[in-house]
């Protein structure tokens, strides 16, 4: 997994709440046997039409926001347990997605992939749609380390929350399942007393 | 303090726990589809090493499976691959496989439970969200994603945050023609989409303890809809009947010592839930939903709220719009070209007994298609026993061959653009059942009756002409 350090990025917003990974990467694109590609499909049906044109009022067609931060509405990645989801985002360049309340399997999804979910207030939130709204340049600058986001065109900024060991874990590139793997005796010996019915 | 039925599995699972809040949380059976488990294989041959509990590993096809002519190779390339590749990974590291063709074979949260797999006090987990079914039997059973599959395959256990607990109690006595579907779309047309991130849910009350095992499984399936992470529902005498028989339950002297433990798994009277909801039977009605997430639902005679009455009016514009309806509206009496009755929340063996009872004599509206798809082999199969399959046949519904099919639009089962699908499938998302298709959860019954009519209705009215279920 590539390490998550720092990212200062201009922004995509999707003000959406309740995005599900149904649409951010439908069930017809799940037929790959491999980690990559699925950028293409990302929000396939909201970014083409039937015939694959670009829906010009989607904002991933439209020029004037760019980024590697996607800012989205609250419960972003709700349903399907969908990896896929996250790899998607992954694979078409986002490296941290903000939002004010994040489903459970996706976060662990994008924790997983070196995708940095970033919960932040329902103001936050609103303040940095508000701002981009009137400039869609806005800067957003998030520093795993010190668990600050902020808007760097105003300073304001917010403190974000994260579990200490997924943090380390990002801070560093490392795997759950290296982890998981150097407890190998713990886990044999659990075994020994562990009685399944 | 006592201790709830989650933290009673939970605890009994605990290998570590780690600093930073986090556990080492030992899985007692992992189920896998072709789905979400190739790239896991990939990274288990990438690492060079072997699968640490193979035992533990029951795999089947089922999301992307054609449901008609399984016995021939399956057309579509990409899927055809994918389901080849999970028989050759099935095979290079000696998984058990109910692959397309054998008995077992059906969508993974119906068959788990019909095969004894499914037992009180376990931890499941399987690359799918709709894992939560099998928390029906007092387990810990979840979705996870693609890289945690691997983790499981690696080492039998996943890092976990413990989650906080939440019980639901519904007291009181349900209606005729009201069912556990109607339950959970109450519940979370109540609570909403989000109300149980970061729970585990227990389901309780008088209610629950009355229902059979399959319509608690449709009631946990469900959990996920409402944001949480699991539902299960403490073990009883109906739990235990249920299991005795079956192919891979215990028996015997090994049966005893298991209903031993497996009558100790309930929530100690003075056990502490983090939040709690409670709701009344005597409140809830057949349920539709009419927007574009499964909280969208209203009791099927009411209309869709006003604009003044929604907490985001922004949202509920555009899933209107979606959905092609006005705020206000009334659902009642709409005409319905696509019914699709199946998935890993309506599709065993009582939901088709359900639906046969109520269509038993009757054809089909000519306009609508109707779609049936049994949840695995052995329902497909007792459903012809029972003569369920010449009800059906002859009422004009579609029977089609195990798998997700319609529930997610992966195979070629797919609705068209613009059509509505009364559906008795989880999700109602936009394009779940297919690009533009518009879909509305029900129950399996009120989908019979809808596919009788052709369009939305009440089934109670008709239920008052003829006591039928």
């Amino acid at each position: 997994m590539e390490k998550f350090v720092q990212l200062t990025s201009t922004i995509v917003p999707l003000p959406n709440q309740d995005v599900d990974t149904d649409q951010i990467i439908p069930a017809r694109f799940l037929k790959s046997t491999s980690r990559q590609g699925f950028g293409k499909n990302l929000f396939c049906d909201w970014r083409f039409d039937s015939k694959g044109k670009e829906k010009k009022d989607f904002v991933l067609n439209d020029s004037a926001y760019r980024g590697n931060i996607l800012v989205a509405g609250k419960n972003f990645g709700c349903g399907s347990s969908r990896e896929h989801a996250a790899w998607a985002l992954y694979d078409y360049g986002f490296r941290a997605v903000v939002s004010s309340y994040f489903a459970d399997i996706f976060k662990g999804n994008a924790l997983n992939n070196g995708l940095l979910p970033v919960q932040v207030s329902e103001e936050f939130l609103t303040d940095i749609f508000s701002k981009v709204d009137r400039n869609p340049k806005i800067v957003l600058a998030i520093d795993l380390e010190s668990q600050i986001i902020s808007i760097q065109e105003t300073g304001l900024s917010e403190y974000f929350e994260i579990n200490p060991y997924k943090k380390t874990c990002l801070l560093n590139g490392y795997d759950d399942i290296d982890y998981l793997i150097s407890k190998k005796k713990k886990i044999e010996q659990f075994e020994k007393t562990h009685i399944e019915f | 303090m006592g201790k709830t039925l989650f933290e009673k599995v939970w605890n009994n699972h605990v290998v570590e726990a780690i600093e930073g809040g986090q556990e080492i949380l030992y899985i007692d059976r992992h189920f896998i589809h072709e789905v979400t488990s190739p790239q896991a294989f990939d990274g288990i041959r990438n690492r060079k090493i072997d699968l640490f509990r193979k035992n533990k590993i029951v795999a089947t096809a089922d999301h992307n499976v054609p449901t008609e002519n399984q016995h021939l190779p399956i057309k579509d390339i990409l899927s055809k691959f994918q389901v080849d590749t999970l028989e050759k990974n099935c095979k290079e590291f000696g998984i058990d496989l109910y692959g397309l063709g054998h008995p077992y074979q059906g969508i993974v949260h119906v068959i788990g439970p019909e095969l004894g797999i499914t037992k009180p006090g376990m931890t499941i987990v399987c690359g799918d969200s709709h894992t939560s079914t099998h928390g029906a039997f007092g387990a810990i059973a979840f979705g996870i994603g693609t890289s945690q599959v691997e983790q499981v395959m690696a080492t039998q256990c996943l890092l976990l945050q413990r989650p906080k607990t939440m019980r639901i109690t519904i007291d009181g006595e349900l209606e005729k023609g009201v069912f556990s579907k109607d339950i959970i779309l109450h519940i979370i047309s109540k609570i909403g989409t989000a109300a149980g991130t970061g729970y585990f849910v227990e389901y309780a009350g008088s209610v629950i303890r009355a229902l059979s095992m399959e319509a608690r499984m449709t009631i946990c399936n469900m959990s996920i809809e409402m944001g949480a992470r699991g539902g299960m529902i403490a073990p009883d005498e109906t739990t235990f009947e249920y299991i005795k028989g079956r192919k891979f339950a215990p028996a015997g002297h090994e049966l005893d010592k298991a209903l031993k433990y497996w009558g100790s798994l309930f929530s100690d009277e003075d056990a502490v839930f983090d939040k709690e909801y409670f709701f009344h039977a005597e409140d809830i009605e057949p349920m539709i939903t009419y927007g574009t997430n499964p909280g969208m639902g209203i009791s099927i005679t009411s209309s869709i709220p006003g604009y003044e009455e929604v907490e985001n009016p922004l949202a509920f514009k555009r899933s209107l719009e979606y959905m092609a309806l006005n705020a206000g509206e009334k659902l009642i009496g709409k005409r319905i070209n696509h019914v699709f009755i199946g998935s890993c929340t309506n599709s065993r063996i009582e939901d088709l007994r359900i639906v046969a009872n109520y269509v038993r004599g009757k054809k089909k509206a000519p306009h609508t298609r109707v779609m049936i798809v049994p949840g695995s082999k052995q329902v497909e199969n007792q459903a012809r026993e029972e003569g369920i399959h010449q009800i059906l046949e002859d009422a004009g519904f579609e029977l089609r061959e195990p798998g997700c099919s319609a529930c997610l639009g992966m195979n070629e089962d797919k609705i068209p653009k613009g059509e509505y699908c009364v559906s008795t499938s989880n999700r109602n998302f936009e394009g779940r059942q297919g690009p533009g298709a518009r879909t509305m959860l029900v129950s399996p019954l009120t989908a019979a009756a809808v596919a009788i009519k052709g369009e939305i209705v009440d089934v109670r009215e008709y239920l008052k002409e003829k006591a039928i279920i």
